[in-house]
């Protein structure tokens, strides 16, 4: 047992801890630390990446305790992919923050950063139901920080939904924990995975609840057509590199749903027959008709791009609906790029916001803004990865989709709604360049007296903001040059979420401590004697599950 | 014992939810802390009822209660109490700021954004 696994958590937390309290005042030093860290974490995830890629599930078992009893982190394909596109997606979103000077406008951003990080990656990587719901309690503090920070009235009225809103699916969360617990008597992932299966269809009216609730929890997270109201303002009102780490956190919605229902609740499973095929698709292909009825609709650019994210949402969780492999392969492509996609257009638009002065981010005219041309240039090219016209990787991603859901049984729904959706994209993304960017240029041949009310570049829009945001569209042309390779990987993916023998082996069959006999001696002592297993915690094991959760 | 327990639960979620529907931040304040009372009690009894029943595995002892929830419990209820503290000073910040505490969405603000917030403030609590 190695400890690289819980580096990607225990790094972030200390470091926010250290930050606040050793380097409270100084800037300076916590964008130092922050940068380092965040790094540091990319090649964590790197490493990690590497480390699944030919197949191997590893797995850490905090205290030493063996998997039913004590927690477990797991890394498997999929886990580590989620993990490396999380600190891919910080290192630009942290430099854009710097670079602008958004850490600056408020207290703590940093240590709250490195608390989201932590929250998100310990998500990806647990193999514990309750302790999916600690990870992300923890992300959502660190989130109700981000999302108020640097403060302003409508910001705090849209964090107070924010907050409201999540707290009662946490609420849920729990019940639908405490349903799972009820029905099967363990919240290890594997062994949930175990009991369920033997579990008889016909008594199985409370576990499908939970299935149901467990749903729902995930659904808002990923913001799923009747659950998705907390989004629009969340995301236009948050600040700029906030909202752009927010595009991780629809993912781990679309994460738990993929890892939940292929391992615990796998398609075939009897109890569960349905949730996808009757409910969770209707409700992804209304999702994307919201999303994009949204991008119309929106009367500021902040807004249709939060609801180009419903959309992407919708789209992802239709291909993950389909539920075969290559839905599966499509969706997570799909998650890569409009992750890095949406996090582009928040920067973007912030660079836009902070040039064109009173305006905003409006579709009103105003003056053209300083260094338009490189701002729109980039804008046109994150709109047109956003709204899935070739040749860039949105693309590529809804082509996987299309061909994935030839399987499904709403074939002709899901093609229309996606297409149909996609255009109505265009046509929104398209008004807000023209009035943007077009608009200023045809106001400007008018004469235009007072120039002191044109907007200048203000202080700290440097390079560094745009670079970040180059960087992002740098990464969408990759993935789609290589779009080839990473599908061939996310395909392995699917494939291991498919066949979790392996999983559920090496997580319920590893050695730890074990709860014994009568005297509580640990026997099974783990064969390269990590530091953790003490013999006076081994002499109180009747205690074992209280402690580790 | 049992209906007591399902009926508390009940009862409170169902105020919870009541409540929870208000326009206004601190009912709503209220409605979030009645559910979490609510999904406290029913992990307990997510354990089965049992009891003066010790929560511990032993020699000797026979009848016993599941201690897993208690421990889910004790954590479900510092993160709801910590999360009630975090929502409060946001809803305190945000009535600071803009004068009513309702909890629409801020797009329906934005075109009396200048007006005066009493109008909005003062409807039918």
């Amino acid at each position: 047992m190695t400890h690289w696994l819980i580096l990607p958590i225990v790094l972030p937390a200390m470091l926010a801890a250290f930050m606040v309290l050793a380097a409270r005042y100084h800037l300076l030093i916590q964008r130092v630390l922050s940068v380092a860290g965040t790094l540091a974490l990319l090649m964590l995830a790197v490493g990690l990446f590497w480390q699944a890629s030919d197949g191997t599930v590893s797995l850490y078992q905090l205290g030493n305790w063996a998997a039913p009893f004590g927690i477990v982190l797991v890394a498997d394909r999929l886990s580590t992919l989620m993990v490396l596109l999380t600190c891919v997606l910080a290192v630009p979103v942290l430099l854009y923050a710097i670079g602008s000077g958004w850490d600056n406008r408020g207290r703590h951003f940093h240590p709250l950063f490195q608390f989201q990080l932590m929250g998100i990656l310990g998500a990806f990587l647990t193999g514990d139901a309750f302790n999916l719901f600690v990870f992300f309690e923890v992300l959502l503090i660190a989130s109700y920080g981000l999302m108020i920070h640097a403060g302003g009235q409508r910001r705090l009225r849209a964090g107070t939904q924010y907050v409201l809103y999540n707290l009662l699916g946490s609420t849920l969360f729990l019940f639908a924990l405490g349903t799972i617990y009820a029905e099967t008597g363990t919240l290890n992932m594997a062994d949930l995975a175990m009991r369920v299966a033997t579990l008889d269809a016909a008594d199985g009216a409370g576990i499908r609840v939970a299935a149901v609730l467990l749903l729902l929890v995930f659904a808002v997270k990923a913001a799923i057509l009747p659950l998705h109201f907390w989004l629009p303002a969340s995301y236009a009102e948050a600040p700029a590199p906030v909202a752009a780490l927010f595009a991780i956190m629809t993912k781990v919605g679309a994460y738990c749903i993929i890892r939940f229902y292929t391992l615990v609740f796998p398609p075939d499973l009897e109890i569960t027959q349905g949730l996808f095929d009757v409910w969770l698709m209707p409700a992804a292909l209304l999702t994307v008709a919201l999303g994009m009825a949204g991008v119309l609709g929106a009367k500021r650019t902040d807004r249709m791009v939060a609801f180009s994210v419903i959309g992407s949402m919708g789209m992802l969780l239709a291909a993950v609906s389909v539920f075969t492999p290559a839905g599966i392969s499509a969706a997570l492509y799909y998650a890569i790029h409009s992750t890095f996609a949406a996090a582009a257009l928040f920067m973007l638009i912030d660079v836009i916001r902070s040039r064109r002065g009173a305006a905003e981010v409006s579709f009103v005219d105003a003056p053209p803004m300083t260094g338009g041309a490189l701002v729109a240039g980039m804008f046109f090219v994150a709109a047109i990865a956003m709204t899935g016209l070739p040749p860039l990787s949105g693309f590529v991603g809804k082509l996987l989709i299309l061909d994935a859901a030839r399987s499904a049984d709403l074939m002709w729904w899901v093609w229309a709604t996606i297409l149909v959706g996609s255009l109505i994209a265009v046509v929104g993304f398209s008004r807000a360049g023209s009035q943007i960017f077009w608009n200023a240029h045809q106001r400007a041949e008018t004469p235009v007296e007072d120039d002191a009310a044109a907007p200048v570049v203000p202080e700290g829009q440097g390079v560094l903001p745009m670079v970040s945001v180059g960087g992002l569209l740098a990464l969408l042309v990759a993935l789609t040059v290589a779009a080839g390779p990473v599908t061939r990987v996310l395909e392995a993916t699917s494939a291991q979420l498919f066949n979790p023998e392996r999983y559920l082996s090496v997580v319920l069959t590893t050695p730890g401590k074990e709860i014994s006999d009568d005297h509580g001696e640990d026997t099974h002592g783990d064969a390269d004697g990590s530091g953790y297993a003490t013999d006076d915690q081994g002499a109180d094991a009747a205690a074992a599950p209280e402690k580790d959760h | 014992m049992e209906l007591l327990v399902a009926s508390a639960i009940g009862v409170l979620t169902a105020a919870g939810v009541y409540l929870i529907l208000r326009l206004r931040t601190f009912p709503v304040i209220i409605g979030t802390s009645l559910v979490s009372y609510a999904v406290n009690v029913f992990l307990f009894a997510s354990g089965r009822l049992a009891l003066n029943a010790p929560p511990i595995l032993r020699d000797g002892v026979e009848v016993y209660t599941d201690p897993l929830p208690q421990a889910l419990v004790l954590t479900a209820i510092v993160i709801s109490f910590g999360m009630t503290a975090v929502v409060v000073m946001i809803a305190v910040g945000s009535y600071l700021s803009a004068g009513d505490d309702l909890v629409n969405d801020p797009d329906t603000l934005a075109g009396t954004k200048n007006a005066e917030p009493s109008q909005r403030g003062g409807g039918k609590a």
